[in-house]
């Protein structure tokens, strides 16, 4: 199924099927993506959001590394939700409604840990994770 | 309709439950408490009567075969004991004791004595009672004993007679302590139960030899084997006499007979229909009914037989002569209760047992009568039970004072009255009987009884209900509420302030409710100021109704009661050796008497024959006396007999001779009491040895104090000091020793071992403590980072094989 197309039918021009070319064989690949690619790209997303969590100071920018972490295993959930239900699997929407849920919670999780940041600067004067240290015995 | 009497035992029992569970806690008011009492005895007295004249009486009478409540069904298997030897191990015997009801010409007798002279005394208490606090209490009690007095009389065997026998006296136990907040009613119940307990114990070995003997416990098969043992004669102790000793132990003690009479006396400290009710009436002629109940084997000892009735003969005359100088009222009765029931012994023991369950009968008529008066006049002089501040009372008190007539009148032996058919028969009996020696001994003793018997109820009346108005004069009753009050406004315990005689119930407390009549304490307290010339105003007044209403039936019953035992002397009016058939209580009890002449139970006309007989009451005697007459030696009434060779004449002569006893004893208490008083003073002056004995009741409670009570004491002296020396002394050597040995444990364990495992401890928290506080960065990124490597190493781990065949994949591609 195409799933991109549905999405933006402005770039539609993009992903159509030509033939013989290595053009064209490029843009079927990019216009019939297996599922290893979604993973792939899922794999990417949730490593640099690690990456990004573990490296930087600003928790600001943390926050945002998670919700990096959060959209890789939304990708994931959506991308098994397309191939299950390629392959004909009864329960496949629910990758789909776990995607939706991730985003709720991600929702409540950025407001409160927002509001944990303002009261955190209000008292330390500071968001740089390494000067705050209060769990240190 | 005799089917239903496993109702009557129950039903006082669930009033007694309502009032005693629910009374306190519900507030019932005090008709409600009275209601479901006095109800719950009238339905079972009401269930009696129709069961008694069902069984003897109606168109398919029972009588006289016993009928067991287990032959309908209503009963349940109680104690399954499984096989007990019997005859020493001789043979085997599967013992069931079960619970059912018996319904013989005994038991029915004492039922209706118990239930009627029961509810009387009921209604009478819920006057008398009136304004206690411990109303509900008092008719928990009393409906209890109800429970236990009828278990004792109706159950059909002898465990069944032990838990209503115990029962009684743990209910004569809490209505004696009813007052317990005084120290002479709570050292009386003790003295009552402990009194008892030595009786009991008697009853107890008597039971076990019963049940080692015959196998059983139930009446009937017990009675059916024993009849066929053989006589004991006098001074031969079989297994038949030794049970009859225990049992007559028991009966002592139940039934205040020397020398465990003590208690019978003190016992009037508790309310006065308690008194009337357990300590006149019905408890106390339980050691009767136990006698009766057990004659077949009483009648095989003629030793046991002739210490009856000389304990019965010697408790009469003992008991009646410290009657005549006790001044409390309710003593003078107590002592009169203890000689009649000597009366009943001694007929028992001269083989009448039906004379004497007859006695019981007359006696449960007129001496509770006496009692419930003396409760309308204590209740009317305001709490006074000495009679020396008593006197012209007959004004006052009319209802009391005539149904008090009639029952002085019974107890003297005046001849229609309840109490000269028994007496007489008694005082016949014993002149006449053939079954054991010295009965011309038991005789003349039992004469003198009765003669200061008659003695001590004139001096009564006289000094209760007629004469000059004492109380007037010696306003001691006043002094004695004045000292109270201010006893009681010095914050005294109330009976510190109060006179050894005065009244048997506490004076109330201030501002309690007592009655329309009465003056309160805290009347007394305020009229103090003036002078406490009040008292002037301690008018005796009348009972109310509640009161004198079973008083009149008492007295009706106390005067008619004895036409239902007319003897074979009045046989030229009535055309019958006991007239009325069945209803002659003869006639109706014989078939549970034993007869040792035919060595089977007597039949119920068994009188009839004696008509033929030369100076027998019963058929059986011609024979007995041939068997006995060679050993028992002088036989009064065959010595007047030979000298008149008129039957009917003997006869005669002894009733004379006891009605000549009555009228002396009344005319002689006449003249001390009522036409010389100044009799009294100078007697005692003359026969002051005599005098000083019987006023301090032959010093028995005082020997019993040196010779029992000491004892104990020194022994348990004796036994404390052995335990606080060598038994706590070796405990607390002990203790000492281990204490000693702990201390060195306790240094081993807190230098030795606590030092290695501090050390160790020591030694490994510095080596490993850096390194786990260099982990402890506090950066949160630090722990993100572990959760991550950990995260991975979980992964490789899980993934280890793809892993390896990938890297193995990646090397082959490359080399």
């Amino acid at each position: 199924m195409n799933m991109l197309n549905c999405f933006n039918p402005a770039f539609m021009f993009l992903f159509q099927e030509t033939d013989g070319s290595r053009l064209g064989l490029m843009k079927h690949a990019a216009l019939n993506p297996d599922l290893s690619k979604f993973l792939v790209i899922g794999a990417l997303l949730f490593i640099i959001g690690v990456a990004g969590v573990l490296t930087r100071r600003n928790i600001i920018v943390i926050f945002m590394s998670i919700e990096l972490i959060l959209n890789a295993a939304n990708l994931n959930f959506v991308a098994f939700s397309g191939y299950l239900q390629a392959s004909g699997h009864v329960n496949a929407l629910a990758g789909q409604l776990f995607a939706v849920f991730v985003i709720v919670v991600a929702a409540a999780e950025a407001a409160i840990g927002l509001g944990i940041v303002i009261a955190l600067y209000r008292n330390k004067e500071t968001i740089w994770v390494d000067e705050i240290d209060l769990l240190k015995w | 309709m005799y089917k239903y009497i496993w109702l009557v035992p129950l039903l006082p029992l669930a009033g007694a439950a309502i009032n005693g569970l629910f009374g306190r806690k519900f507030r019932f008011s005090e008709q409600l408490i009275g209601s479901i009492a006095v109800g719950s005895v009238a339905l079972a007295f009401l269930i009696s009567v129709a069961a008694v004249y069902s069984y003897g009486f109606g168109g398919q009478a029972h009588w006289p075969v016993p009928y067991l409540t287990s032959q309908d069904g209503f009963s349940f298997e109680w104690i399954p004991a499984g096989a007990v030897s019997v005859n020493h191990g001789a043979s085997y015997a599967l013992l069931n004791i079960e619970w059912s009801y018996q319904l013989d010409p005994l038991s029915s007798i004492f039922m209706l004595i118990v239930t009627g002279v029961g509810l009387c005394i009921f209604i009478f208490a819920t006057g008398y009672m009136h304004g206690e606090a411990g109303f509900y209490r008092f008719f928990a009690y009393m409906g209890l004993f109800m429970f236990a007095m009828l278990v004792l009389v109706m159950g059909s065997n002898f465990l069944m007679m032990f838990v209503g026998w115990e029962g009684v006296g743990l209910c004569s136990y809490l209505l004696i302590g009813y007052y317990f907040d005084r120290q002479e009613a709570a050292n009386a119940s003790r003295k009552a139960f402990i009194t008892n307990r030595i009786g009991d114990f008697g009853f107890a070995l008597a039971i076990f030899g019963v049940i080692s003997t015959f196998g059983t416990a139930q009446y009937t098969q017990v009675f059916a084997q024993a009849k066929s043992f053989p006589l004991e004669t006098l001074g031969h102790w079989g297994i038949l006499s030794w049970i009859a000793l225990g049992l007559f132990i028991g009966a002592c003690g139940k039934s205040a007979q020397l020398p465990l009479h003590v208690w019978l006396p003190d016992a009037m400290a508790g309310p006065t229909p308690v008194s009337a009710l357990i300590h006149a009436a019905t408890m106390v002629t339980a050691g009767l009914y136990m006698v009766t109940r057990t004659n077949v084997i009483f009648q095989h000892s003629q030793t046991m037989l002739l210490v009856v009735a000389l304990v019965g003969a010697a408790t009469a005359i003992f008991a009646a002569t410290i009657g005549i100088t006790q001044n409390d009222i309710k003593k003078v009765l107590a002592y009169s209760t203890v000689s009649q029931l000597g009366f009943m012994f001694m007929a028992c023991g001269v083989g009448a047992f039906v004379i004497g369950i007859f006695h019981v009968m007359t006696h449960a008529f007129f001496k509770a009568l006496m009692f419930l008066g003396a409760g309308s006049v204590i209740h009317g002089m305001h709490h006074e039970q000495d009679m020396r501040r008593m006197g012209g009372l007959k004004k006052y008190m009319p209802y009391t004072y005539w149904t008090f007539f009639a029952g002085w009148l019974a107890i003297c032996g005046v001849i229609p009255f309840s109490g000269f058919w028994s007496k007489d028969e008694i005082l016949w009996s014993a002149a006449s009987t053939t079954q054991i020696p010295l009965g011309w001994l038991i005789w003349l003793v039992g004469t003198i009884a009765a003669v200061c018997t008659a003695f001590y109820m004139t001096r009564l009346m006289a000094m209760t209900f007629w004469g000059r108005e004492r109380f007037l004069e010696t306003p001691a009753g006043g002094e004695a509420d004045e000292a109270h009050a201010s006893a009681y406004d010095k914050g005294l315990a109330a009976h510190d302030a109060r006179l050894p005689s005065a009244g048997d119930r506490p004076r109330h407390e201030p501002g309690e409710h007592v009655g329309p009549v009465h003056e309160t304490v805290a009347s007394h307290v305020a009229s103090h100021g003036h002078g406490g010339h009040e008292h002037g105003a301690h008018i005796p007044h009348e009972s109310p109704r509640s009161m004198w209403a079973p008083l009149v039936a008492l007295a009706v019953l106390a005067t008619i009661g004895g036409f239902f035992g007319v003897g074979p002397a009045f046989r030229f009016i009535t055309r019958a050796e006991h007239p009325g058939g069945r209803l002659n209580i003869v006639n109706w009890l014989n078939p549970v008497i034993w007869n040792p002449a035919t060595g089977d139970f007597k039949t119920a006309e068994g009188g009839h024959e004696a008509a033929a007989a030369p100076a027998g009451e019963h058929g059986s005697e011609p024979l007995a006396e041939a068997t006995h007459e060679g050993a028992n030696g002088f036989n009064l009434a065959h010595a007047v007999e030979g000298s008149t060779h008129n039957e009917l004449a003997t006869e005669w002569i002894f009733i004379i001779i006891s009605l000549v006893a009555a009228g002396a004893g009344m005319l002689l208490g006449g003249l001390f009491y009522v036409w010389r008083p100044s009799l009294p003073d100078i007697w005692a002056q003359r026969l002051r040895p005599l005098y000083l004995a019987s006023y301090n009741k032959y010093w028995v409670d005082e020997f019993y104090g040196w010779a029992v009570t000491r004892r104990t004491m020194d022994a348990a002296r004796a036994v404390f000091s052995f335990d606080s020396k060598i038994v706590d002394g070796i405990v607390n050597g002990f203790a000492t020793l281990s204490r000693g040995l702990s201390r060195v444990v306790g240094g081993v364990d807190k230098y030795f071992v606590d030092g290695l495992v501090n050390t160790i401890a020591a030694f490994v928290a510095r080596l490993m403590s850096p390194l786990l506080r260099a982990a402890q960065t506090g950066f949160t990124q630090n722990y993100a980072l572990v959760m991550v490597v950990g995260l991975m190493i979980a992964v490789a781990a899980f993934f280890a094989g793809d892993i390896v065949t990938a890297l193995r994949g990646i090397f082959a591609a490359v080399m």
